[in-house]
């Protein structure tokens, strides 16, 4: 990995350095400009100022007093999970058809589930806002799980089959030859060496969820299912004259948590996801 | 949505030992193992069933819907004078000028930033897959604006070009307020999305690259070849399905380019893409018919650039048979 020929000298390690702390500064300086607009005071907002003068937490306090964000947080949090949690269940039952079974349209499943990766999401928004109203699912959390789990199912079925693909699924033979049950042999072989892919899974499609934009604001039109991404573009202040500004980074800053948190602690695993198929076939 | 889709598992060499018996077998037992056959289609389909059924009735009957939608006069406001015009809506929309004008910054904006991000992604996944030290650090800090919400992002760059709040419109625009003039408000929607989707475009270069066999640059290199001469002479064409792959990708989704602009200049001063035309005429206008057909034509557009892709550069769509790489 060292290079084409030659030690590792002192100067390459320098010259590493260089662009790899020019990568981290591009990578982060919108994240921290955002941070410190929501740790400035209301006099310091406008100064221009990189970094904060005066620090507080009153933006911070300002919107988690406000059902308008609360509420949001509220609808983000409950709405991407349940999708989620049902994009997976479903595209690991039909990734591990795909893996593993033999059966009819198996190809024309994978070719749809592509068209619909691929597909322009603003394309489905006009037919389902009017679908939507028609059966009363317009502005719920049904009328948004729904697109997502759509949206997030195709990357599901792909990354899982690529990760079932790497299962020596011979172990679960071997397994019941030892004397198993069938459930034993899922529960103590196939499910621990499954667990990771699906988790990569859940991941990836979770940040797909919690990102979304165009969905949200088209068919939502209330706070009974407004997710954060929308509150923020209608956030106005606490009055019409203040400017709000100090909220909405605040706001941004608190659905920006769960992303680095992913990405500290599972930047392996989202590494792997995105990449590990990606080019073999 | 943009992720790496890859063709997915052949069934898995499904049991070696049912075919290798099943040529000596008697008849009797041929029947009892196409019994076995058909209990397996019965589960794949079974376990495939609600994947399905879900993506049919939310993708693919709104679809149909649309189309269908695409053909009438229905505008919310006016319900009463709902009826079916035909292709009337699409003499409309193709006749005015507003689309036309979100066509061209749509393709402006995915052209430039698809072409930067491809010699950007490539620099960055050079550096993320060679790099000697911090290599960890490099590409946890690459997922940020991978993951990080657009719209955030997009307020992080709306602040820092707004004159009296932000360190960008002070240093590089002189005090100017570039957001409300239409070029320099495309320019900085660009670098938006630009930043926020490179690197997406470096993973999936990267993975690209994971592919070029070492012994082959050091043989180049023992032969005498530059840097430069390693990278385009053996590099790039290795790599080259990758580079298609995360291109079309990538094109895709810039095409498609709505929630930066929405919170960048709600598509004031002729910003608009096509999606965000859509969006207006839709959620703000409540004109269904045009909205549909604008969903119609931006979806066959779609549909263009990836025949396109397929077809002339043989990019092997993923799942596809084509590209022989399978």
């Amino acid at each position: 990995m060292a290079g084409i020929g030659g030690a590792v000298t002192t100067g390459r390690k320098a010259r590493w350095t260089v662009l790899n702390v020019l990568v981290v500064v591009y990578a982060l300086f919108p994240v921290l400009w955002i941070v410190s607009l929501s740790f400035k005071t209301k006099e310091t907002l406008g100064d221009g100022n990189f970094i904060p003068r005066e620090w507080t937490f009153d933006n911070y306090k300002t919107i988690f007093s406000t059902t308008e964000f609360v509420r949001a947080l509220v609808n983000s949090i409950g709405i991407a999970l349940i999708a989620t949690a049902v994009a997976v269940v479903f595209g690991t039952m039909a990734a591990y058809a795909i893996a593993r079974l033999d059966f009819p349209g198996k190809r024309l499943l994978i070719g749809v589930s592509l068209l619909i990766a691929m597909f322009p999401q603003i394309s489905l928004v006009s037919p389902l806002f009017e679908i939507e109203r028609g059966l009363g699912l317009f502005d719920t959390w049904p009328g948004l799980i729904l697109p997502y789990i759509t949206f997030a199912l195709p990357l599901a079925i792909y990354t899982l089959s690529a990760f079932f693909r790497e299962i020596p699924w011979e172990l679960e033979k071997a397994a019941k030859m030892d004397g198993a049950t069938p459930g034993q042999a899922f529960r103590r072989v196939i499910a621990p060496l499954a667990a990771p892919g699906v988790f990569t899974t859940a991941i990836l499609v979770f940040i797909f969820c919690w990102n979304d934009f165009l969905f949200a604001i088209s068919l939502t039109s209330t706070e009974a299912s407004r997710t954060v991404p929308v509150a923020l573009s209608f956030f106005t202040g606490s009055s019409q004259f203040e400017d709000p500004t100090g909220s909405i980074a605040a706001a941004a800053v608190v659905i920006t948590i769960p992303i680095i948190l992913f990405v500290l602690f599972f930047q392996r695993r989202i590494v792997a996801g995105l990449t590990s198929g990606a080019v073999k076939g | 949505m943009s992720h790496a889709l890859r063709p997915p598992a052949e069934p898995a060499d499904a049991d070696p030992t049912a075919t290798a018996a099943d040529s000596k077998l008697s008849p009797k037992a041929k029947a009892a193992l196409s019994e076995g056959k058909k209990a397996e289609r019965r589960l794949g389909l079974l376990l495939c069933a609600p994947a399905i059924l879900i993506m049919a009735a939310v993708a693919g009957w709104p679809i149909i819907y649309s189309v269908w939608l695409s053909l009438q006069r229905y505008d919310l406001k006016f319900p009463d004078r709902t009826e079916f015009v035909g292709l009337e809506n699409y003499v409309t929309v193709l006749s005015n000028p507003y689309w036309w004008n979100a066509m061209w910054v749509t393709v402006l904006i995915t052209v430039v930033s698809v072409a930067v991000e491809l010699v950007l992604g490539m620099a960055l996944a050079l550096i993320m897959h060679r790099t000697l030290v911090g290599r960890g650090i490099v590409r946890t800090s690459t997922l940020i604006p991978y993951g990080i919400v657009t719209v955030v992002a997009a307020f992080s760059w709306r602040y820092a070009w707004t004159p009296g709040t932000g360190y960008l419109a002070e240093t590089v625009a002189g005090g100017d307020p570039v957001l409300t003039e239409k070029i320099p408000s495309i320019m900085v929607v660009t670098l938006a999305e630009i930043w926020k989707t490179t690197p997406f475009m470096a993973l999936l270069l990267m993975a690209g690259l994971a592919l070029v066999p070492d012994d082959l640059l050091k043989a180049a290199a023992m032969d005498g070849a530059t840097a430069w001469q390693r990278f385009t002479k053996v590099m790039v064409p290795v790599m080259k399905p990758a580079i298609l792959v995360a291109l079309l990708f990538r094109t895709l989704d810039a095409f498609r380019i709505f929630d930066n602009l929405f919170v960048l200049t709600a598509g004031s001063q002729g910003t608009s893409s096509v999606s965000m035309l859509t969006y207006n005429n839709l959620i703000k206008g409540l004109n269904l018919g045009i909205g549909s057909t604008m969903s119609v034509l931006i979806f066959i557009a779609v549909a263009i650039i990836a025949f396109v892709f397929v077809k002339l550069f043989g990019t092997a769509a993923p799942g596809g048979d084509g590209g022989g790489r399978r």
